[in-house]
């Protein structure tokens, strides 16, 4: 007589540090620091520093030494996409969650129960990382950062035509563009290569450690400078990459009449990119967007769904309304920035 | 339509005056008649659609979206044409292939659609259309671009794509209607100015310079008419063939808000002259004015609580004369005799000349302007014809003392375009006690230099941070000038400043010493 499946519930739940598997006795991105970790990818927010034992992708991992140096973990375990590590009881495996790069899917097995955690992820193409795979379950725990139906993201190529459309307007102008270090940054460097744009990218300090990294890992982003010590005139009509906190620093003031963009999901609602302050809003999200969440839901064929962080009580509703048993479990710690 | 979504779009995201006008100039240049035209009636105002409501978008909307989802939408986006822009969904499976509208399509649809196909022919452009294009048609329909265009910019783009000057476009402007097909065929010299006959257009004013203080050593007495600077607002009378016109000084026709002022209006005659509230002859402070501007209309208790008058200065046109090419002295004698046979209006009064034999003597009644509740002195040469514009030379107005106080710097907050990454809007305060409380805002006054220490000083002391503003320690005394104090009660402090700017900052000063809202009330009009 086969055993029933134990219900998710007894064995996965939210504590305040964060998603904890009983059976296998380690947290998920913990928002503090815990005996054990199993990582998804390496943004600050889901990857902290000082856990003891840490579970993540080699990419990831080599991300979180970048960062945090001796501070990212007392003993870091690789596990490669797509093999299976038993901790405890459970069965730990890591899928492409196709967000940045060595970003991945938990995927565990517990008796006849199966639980996938998404981490953060999108449905799109992304020529720095393996895209998502759909993996069947019983529970799926997703995000739901865009978890609204005004949230539906253009192709990238679109928005880089935008950028590339401005440069021919504007070519006394800089264009700051801000990205977030880890996987905009790099994404946006391979979709501009990828439209044909070989001039060398400048990039703010704080974006060169990863970049560099990607590159050590494989990624071919092509030819990048720093952008600071570059006489004001040589910045004329070149693309810069900074932080999206950068244009309001007084660092921004090196440049030549930058004219503000920034790549970034919400860029998708006007008013927002017009209270930030940016000229050029470039839709291009590392995050998925209503549609591939509601896909997604239906691609894993999930019967409960739990929403982490981001806009929980739309796609709760929607997913209620489709019949999945659906609840959000409100994390803290996760930020908005993208 | 993508074209002038586009156009939009980036008219609302780019900060910079001139950034927008060279959009709207390139827009000009690029686009076909009447295509271009529509687009210069809805930059200006001038489109409306009688039978097109707000309400007719938001219930299409929720046709076609789960109302819970497009709740959450609109609390998050907070807008309801973006809101619905973004959440519109993509049509359904078999559509009937609907060719992308254009912006003269759109328009000339809706103006003779009744309100029941206005909702018929909404849903099919907004499939047709992407988020952009949805979004522009929604700001059509819904009659508010929001986008900070004036007219006066869109007129502006126009007189530099064109070359041709703006005063003259502006004379024209009140007798031409969209698409303009007439204003662009003479832009683009196709065609003479159009002929506006005897249509009450308004008239470009002329415009004084302020007075610098040495300006008077190298003016003579002798050339110069001076008036009282009174404390309204600027204002065009125009009556020709039956049609009255109240125009602001851009050119705005604000009659509908001024029924009382259009039922004074006397016939055949263009007057300028000072827009102001007034009780039996005594004119009331500016902020009783304010009350009556930036309405569409004015209701009988506005009317009764807030009467508007205009004191004339000057006469442009009467009959089917123009004076503007006369000496002012002469203008100043048509507008008595006018005005003496005219006889007495109830809403309307001449400022008066007021005689002086020298310099000092004037500035004298200026010192004392203020104990009046009068702005200054405006000096006028006697035979300066009425010049469109600001010349420098003919007229001057000339500014009562401003008022100071010292106020203690509390918030910063980052300006916009070129001053993006610096504190460059200061809210400064007054003591009450040991407390201060916030008495005003300035952004204005201070040199580049002094910009760039001010915003350092507010980085390195700062207390607190609330999105794009920050807290700062009190301690930095800002001499603040400005032109008057009124009562306010939209404001804490119970009172709000006119024109306060940043007159010194007093780096010496420790701001224990700044003064207190009392002292400030003892200064309000």
């Amino acid at each position: 007589m086969p055993l029933a499946a134990p219900r998710p519930e007894t064995w996965i739940r939210a504590t305040p540090a964060g998603l904890y598997c009983e059976p296998g006795d380690f947290h998920i991105d913990p928002s503090r620091p815990v005996p054990r970790a199993v990582i998804t990818h390496g943004h600050g927010d889901h990857a902290r520093p000082g856990n003891g034992e840490v579970l993540a992708t080699p990419e990831t991992i080599a991300i979180m030494q970048a960062r945090y140096g001796d501070g990212a973990g007392a003993n870091l375990q690789p596990l490669s996409y797509n093999e299976t590590l038993t901790v405890g009881e459970v069965g730990v495996r890591l899928m492409p969650a196709g967000h940045v790069l060595g970003s991945a899917q938990v995927v565990l097995d517990y008796g006849a129960s199966r639980v996938v955690v998404s981490g953060d992820y999108k449905r799109r193409p992304d020529p720095t990382c393996l895209p998502f795979e759909p993996v069947n379950c019983d529970l799926f725990i997703t995000e739901a950062t865009f978890g609204l139906p005004v949230f539906r993201h253009p192709p990238d190529d679109r928005e880089i035509d935008k950028l590339l459309h401005s440069l021919s307007l504007f070519p006394d102008r800089c264009h700051l563009v801000g990205v977030y270090a880890l996987g905009k940054c790099q994404r946006l460097l391979a979709l501009l290569r990828r439209a044909g744009y070989e001039a060398p990218v400048y990039l703010h300090g704080g974006l060169l450690g990863l970049t560099a990294l990607y590159e050590r890992l494989g990624v071919a982003l092509g030819p990048v400078l720093p952008a600071t010590g570059v006489p004001r005139e040589a910045l004329k009509g070149r693309i810069v990459l900074a932080p999206p906190s950068a244009a309001a620093e007084p660092w921004s003031r090196r440049l030549p009449d930058p004219l503000v963009a920034q790549a970034s999901g919400w860029m998708r609602v006007r008013q927002r990119a017009k209270a930030s302050g940016v000229e050029l809003p470039l839709v291009i999200s590392d995050h998925a967007d209503w549609d591939e969440l509601t896909q997604t839901l239906d691609d894993v064929g999930a019967n409960e769904v739990w929403v982490t962080h981001g806009r929980e009580e739309a796609l709760v509703y929607y997913a209620t309304k489709k019949g999945y048993r659906a609840r959000a479990l409100a994390l803290t710690g996760f930020e908005e920035d993208e | 339509m993508n074209r002038f979504a586009a156009l939009l779009e980036a008219l609302l995201l780019t900060p910079s005056r001139n950034g927008k006008l060279r959009l709207m100039q390139e827009y000009f240049r690029s686009q076909p008649d009447p295509e271009r035209g529509w687009a210069l009636a809805a930059l200006t105002g001038e489109l409306s659609f009688a039978e097109a409501k707000p309400n007719q978008v938001r219930t299409l909307a929720a046709e076609r979206i789960d109302p819970e989802l497009l709740g959450w939408s609109y609390d998050f986006v907070g807008d309801l044409a973006e809101t619905v822009s973004l959440i519109w969904p993509a049509a359904p499976a078999t559509p009937a292939v609907v060719p992308l509208p254009s912006l003269t399509e759109i328009v000339e649809t809706l103006r003779c659609a009744s309100r029941t196909e206005v909702a018929r022919l909404l849903a099919p452009w907004l499939d047709a259309l992407d988020a952009s294009g949805r979004w522009a048609l929604i700001k059509l329909v819904t009659g508010s671009l929001r986008i900070g265009v004036s007219a006066r910019l869109a007129k502006l783009a126009l007189a530099e794509w064109s070359g041709v000057a703006l005063d003259r476009i502006e004379e024209v402007w009140h007798g031409l209607s969209p698409p303009y097909q007439p204003l662009f065929d003479w832009l683009e010299s196709r065609q003479p100015a159009p002929d506006i006959g005897d249509l009450p257009t308004f008239s470009p004013l002329m415009l004084a310079q302020p007075l610098e203080d040495d300006d008077l050593t190298s003016l003579d007495p002798r050339d110069y008419l001076a008036e009282w600077k009174w404390d309204g607002i600027r204002v065009q009378l125009v009556a020709r063939d039956g049609e009255k016109r109240l125009y602001s000084r851009s050119g705005d026709d604000i009659g509908p808000a001024f029924p009382d002022i259009l039922a004074a209006m006397p016939e055949r005659v263009t007057l300028d002259g000072e827009l102001l509230v007034a009780r039996g002859g005594e004119v009331a402070p500016f902020n009783d004015l304010q009350q009556r501007l930036n309405r569409k209309t004015a209701d009988a208790r506005m009317l009764r609580d807030y009467p508007a008058a205009v004191r004339l200065y000057d006469i442009l046109r009467e009959g089917s004369e123009d004076l503007r090419g006369l000496p002012f002295a002469e203008r100043r004698r048509r507008l008595e005799a006018w005005h003496q046979a005219d006889g007495p209006r109830p809403a309307l009064d001449l400022s008066p000349l007021i005689s002086f034999a020298s310099w000092e003597e004037l500035r004298q009644l200026r010192d004392a302007a203020r104990e009046r509740g009068i702005e200054g002195l405006m000096l006028k040469r006697a035979d300066s014809p009425y010049v469109a514009g600001r010349p420098k030379g003919p007229w001057f107005k000339w500014k009562r003392h401003a008022l100071t106080i010292d106020a203690v710097l509390m918030y910063a907050q980052r300006g916009h375009g070129k001053r993006s990454s610096f504190y460059s809007d200061y809210t400064f305060g007054a003591w009450a006690g040991d407390t201060l409380i916030p008495v005003g805002k300035a952004y204005s006054g201070f040199t580049d230099e002094e910009l760039r220490l001010l915003d350092r000083w507010v980085r390195n002391n700062t207390v607190q941070r609330y999105g794009p503003v920050r807290e700062v320690t009190p301690a930095i005394v800002l001499e603040i000038a400005f032109d008057s104090v009124h009562r306010s009660t939209r404001h804490r402090s119970g009172v709000a400043m006119r024109f306060p700017r940043i007159h010194r900052i007093r780096w010496d000063k420790p701001c224990h010493e700044a003064d207190t809202l009392e002292a400030l009330e003892k200064l309000l009009t």
